[in-house]
């Protein structure tokens, strides 16, 4: 599989998230300077440039836990507070939203198309700070530097990595199905219309040709569906018109944020797989939260500014009903780095720590392990 | 014209790979095995002619050292003439089973970076298999491709000596086309042009192939010259099968269609041609494999993204 997902898996499902934020500040009339410094932070903290150093680099795609628990980390980056329930639907939101992207997307290539639109989109939710745009700009060349050159072929490496993480993913997304984007069971709508893939043609011909190269004779036939031709390719340019569609807000004040709690698919074999394996966090997870979570400088709720609570549903009765109601099988089981029964395993993680950089230099104490445990401790 | 029959359950869900399913006929003891990439693990199960599961099996990728269980990357029966063996590949290595799954003759590690199987690097490596039994040798290692492996396709040789024609395709849409022996011997190259060929089959001096944007190609074995086009799909072509005795082609892709194709040799000139018997279509699903299920083309199984379920199709 391809080791060169994870940048486009992280940044894209960051762009989701951002939005559905975005939506729900506005939403719960939080204060337009609480709603600005929530923001900032979050998109600061995303875009940190050790944080993107570390996700560019060539690996395999983090486990579904250890991506989650990236995620609330990130949402909980500033004085804002999500419960359990809240979290857990932002999380199913993003994530069908993006699988719904990566899987209409006409070639591989365009999901670089629709981290651009993200992008484009998270630029516009920054305030007054030339710093954190001068962060987003600074990905936009990372991204065109090492995603500019990548083969038809690596692409489509990509895309099926992406769909493999995304598998067995059925949740219903009331916009979706509004939109008839997505069916009742749960499955997206895959037309057999609209304009082809730019660099393909339209289904239809059968061209016979010599041995000179000559065209000696050319056929029709009826090919089910009903295409055209692509208008014009999408720009990868820092500025541009991207064409696509997806990727950009489908959220605004009058299309809230909703989320059906079913899951579709009765079959629980092909979800077992990973809380199977005990998984002890692999290194590569941690060194990433890590550099999330050690030393980025954010306020912290004790400090000046109060934080607030963002809830995802529409009353906090609707909220606490959903935890209570919320399916065993799509429970996220996020990592809970503070509280591990198994000695062993936390032994172990306090060995892995220990080898990171701790920038917090007011600490001091005996083991750096030690030291970052008790960092993650006060969050 | 074909219709609906009834389909065979799986345990779990296809995986969005290329290829995405074998099948092994087996008319005397009427029943067909079929099989499926889940993800770490893969699906055999055996149906009856009607589509009732007989019995299923599932088989995983072998851990070698990493962070997370390896995923499978095909599942493929290899008919020999005196054999028949079921290789199950990852980024870990090759396994090879006998035909029902039930021993592992032979594992093949793959170090990082590679794996008549494709690797990774783009090598393709050949094992001597023996009639019986486990003792399979690494014989040869063909380095021509210079990007991933993602297809073979052989068939009995035209003429006298008694060996394999053999093509190989990549992520790159290379092809090359080998005489297979005590050493392979490159026949042809045929050029890629931008975009990654999926799926490659050979038949009776030809090779078709299927690309990511959507085209089925037709070429001369012996030479690589190109005599058929056909824009068959509108997104990229994930499986072809062939149904030998009937000259059929089968072209399925991730726009939900599977179309029949019928080849044939020009009387006048020995030229390829192709004529569309037939297309179906999938409602929203991403296909991921497609295969016949006889040697006449009469009946066709298909696996999709997401679906846990193998549907068959066969003409009235």
């Amino acid at each position: 599989m391809s080791m060169r997902t994870l940048p486009l898996l992280f940044l894209n499902l960051g762009g989701e998230m951002l939005y559905i934020l975005d939506q729900r500040l506005r939403a719960q009339n939080i204060p337009g300077d609480k709603a600005r410094k929530v923001m900032n932070d979050i998109i600061s903290t995303m875009f940190n440039r050790k944080f993107m150093e570390e996700l560019f680099k060539p690996q395999e795609l983090y486990s579904k836990k250890a991506l989650r628990t990236v995620y609330d980390r990130l949402a909980h980056a500033s004085i804002m507070r999500l419960n359990q329930a809240s979290m857990d639907k932002l999380y199913d939101l993003m994530t069908m939203a993006f699988k719904y992207q990566v899987l209409l997307c006409p070639r591989p290539k365009d999901v670089l198309l629709v981290t651009f639109n993200h992008l484009d989109a998270i630029k516009g939710l920054i305030q007054d700070s030339p710093t954190i745009l001068h962060q987003v700009d600074e990905t936009f060349r990372q991204l065109t530097d090492i995603y500019g050159g990548l083969s038809a072929g690596e692409f489509q490496l990509i895309r099926q990595t992406l769909l493999i993480f995304f598998q067995d993913l059925h949740i219903r997304v009331s916009i979706f199905l509004k939109d008839k984007v997505q069916n009742s069971n749960g499955r997206f709508v895959l037309p057999a219309s609209g304009p082809v893939p730019w660099g393909t043609e339209v289904p239809g011909l059968i061209r016979t040709f010599n041995s000179k190269g000559e065209e000696v004779k050319r056929t029709e036939f009826k090919h089910g569906g009903s295409y055209v031709a692509a208008l014009k390719e999408g720009s990868l340019e820092l500025y541009g018109d991207r064409v696509l569609k997806l990727g950009t807000n489908m959220y605004s004040v009058n299309r809230p944020v909703e989320t059906h709690m079913s899951a579709a698919s009765k079959n629980l074999a092909s979800q077992t797989q990973e809380s199977i394996v005990p998984n002890p966090l692999a290194k590569e997870e941690l060194n990433l939260l890590a550099r999330l979570i050690g030393g980025m400088g954010i306020q912290k709720p004790s400090g000046p500014e109060p934080g607030f609570r963002l809830n995802l549903f529409t009353t906090d009765e609707e909220e606490e009903q959903a935890a209570l109601t919320r399916p065993e099988e799509l429970s996220y089981e996020v990592i809970n780095i503070q509280a591990t029964q198994d000695q062993q395993t936390n032994q172990e993680l306090a060995r892995i720590m220990g080898e990171f950089e701790i920038t917090d230099q007011s600490r001091r104490s005996a083991s750096k392990g030690d030291d970052l445990l008790a960092m993650m401790d006060e969050l | 014209m074909f219709r609906r029959e009834r389909s065979i359950p799986l345990r779990g869900s296809a995986a969005a790979l290329c290829n995405n399913l074998s099948v092994l006929p087996l008319p005397t003891r009427s029943l067909t095995h079929f099989g499926v990439v889940h993800g770490p693990s893969a699906q055999l199960l055996s149906a009856a002619p009607e589509g009732a599961p007989l019995a299923q099996r599932q088989l995983h990728a072998k851990e070698g050292a990493g962070v997370s269980p390896p995923l499978i990357t095909q599942i493929h029966w290899c008919v020999l003439p005196f054999r028949v063996l079921l290789v199950l590949t990852s980024h870990r290595g090759i396994q090879m089973y006998e035909s029902d799954g039930s021993v592992m003759v032979y594992w093949h590690a793959l170090d990082a970076g590679d794996a008549s199987l494709g690797t990774w690097s783009g090598r393709v490596l050949v094992f001597d298999i023996p009639t019986k039994g486990p003792n399979i040798v690494l014989s040869e290692e063909l380095a021509r491709h210079q990007t991933p492996i993602t297809d073979i396709a052989t068939e009995p040789a035209q003429g006298q000596d008694c060996v394999a024609d053999t093509v190989t395709a990549d992520d790159s849409g290379l092809l090359c086309v080998w005489r297979s022996g005590p050493k392979f011997k490159l026949l042809t190259q045929i050029p890629g042009f931008g975009a990654p060929c999926s799926s490659v089959q050979l038949w009776q001096g030809t090779v078709a192939a299927g690309y990511g944007n959507g085209q089925v190609r037709l070429y001369e074995a012996s030479t690589g010259t190109l005599h058929v086009q056909i824009s068959a799909h509108a997104r990229a072509v994930c499986a072809l099968d062939l149904a030998p005795e009937a000259g059929k082609l089968l072209s399925a892709a991730e726009d939900t269609f599977i179309h029949i194709w019928k080849l044939s040799r020009n009387p006048e000139d020995g030229y390829i041609e192709v004529e569309h018997c037939h297309g179906e279509c999938v409602p929203d699903t991403q296909i991921c494999g497609a295969r016949f299920c006889d040697l006449s083309g009469s009946s066709f199984a298909v696996t999709g993204y997401d679906l846990a379920e193998i549907l068959r199709f066969s003409s009235m």
